[in-house]
């Protein structure tokens, strides 16, 4: 059974402007859609709040891995940890990594995401449930934002 | 899921689906004293708890085993690979606009 997820894209930025839109907190938030209370480090936990329309009441927390300048950010999170009313802490979280690589034209950015199997299955089930109810208003959300942008 | 087990009917046609290979309505009712519309009801029951799913061929429904829990974990991994993809759709307008 595949445990992972693996993206690859390429971008046309050098390696330096990717790996601040990946480690620079504000910069993280804007793409993500997250409002982070402070810098990413290494060792530490990560907090802040969902922005994305309607979570805003959704928490963020992850605990920063690894910071090795151009060529990889880490971070352990629980995907879909949005019940206030779980303590999270206590599941295994999966560990996503970003990987950078500079090319002809740009950067590859390899992600991935690992440790599913540890994910208990109310988890995912819990996940579910959210997406029924999220995904189309989410879809008019990005179709509303990317329209805005170009 | 297990109240949808803790019936007889719907055991035996758990036990007959067992084998891997999809049935039709028909071919579950048969050796049955039940009704074809009987069946059917069971068949629902097992479909709403997620044991079971149809598919259609042709005219006909097919039923078959949901292979749980790997099923459960694939679609979870579609659903956070599927929020990857917009997140990274978005840094890369981000970083390249």
């Amino acid at each position: 059974m595949e445990d992972r997820i693996e993206k690859r894209m390429q971008l046309r930025a050098p390696v330096s402007r990717v790996w601040r839109a990946l480690t620079d907190h504000r910069e993280f938030g804007e793409w993500f859609r997250v409002k982070l209370d402070g810098p990413f480090v290494p060792g530490q936990i990560s907090r802040g709040h969902i922005t994305y329309p309607g979570y805003e009441h959704v928490k963020w927390e992850a605990v920063v891995q690894k910071m090795e300048p151009e060529r990889l950010f880490s971070f352990t999170w629980h995907p879909y940890g949005i019940d206030a009313k779980v303590d999270y802490s206590k599941e295994t979280p999966t560990l996503v990594e970003f990987r950078l690589e500079k090319t002809a034209s740009g950067t590859l950015l390899v992600l991935t995401e690992s440790g599913f199997d540890k994910v208990p299955s109310e988890r995912r089930a819990e996940a579910f449930r959210m997406n029924d109810g999220g995904w189309t208003e989410q879809m008019k959300n990005i179709e509303k934002y990317v329209a805005q942008k170009s | 899921m297990f109240a949808a087990l803790g019936d007889e009917t719907r055991l035996t046609l758990v036990a007959k689906l067992c084998g891997g290979q999809p049935r039709s309505i028909s071919e579950l009712t048969r050796g049955s004293r039940l009704t074809r519309q009987a069946i059917t009801k069971h068949l629902r029951v097992l479909e709403r708890a997620r044991i079971v799913h149809s598919v259609h061929t042709g005219r006909e429904s097919l039923f078959e085993l949901n292979p749980e829990p790997m099923e459960e974990i694939k679609n979870y991994l579609d659903l956070v690979s599927e929020q990857w993809d917009r997140a990274l759709a978005r840094l890369k307008s981000f970083v390249e606009g």
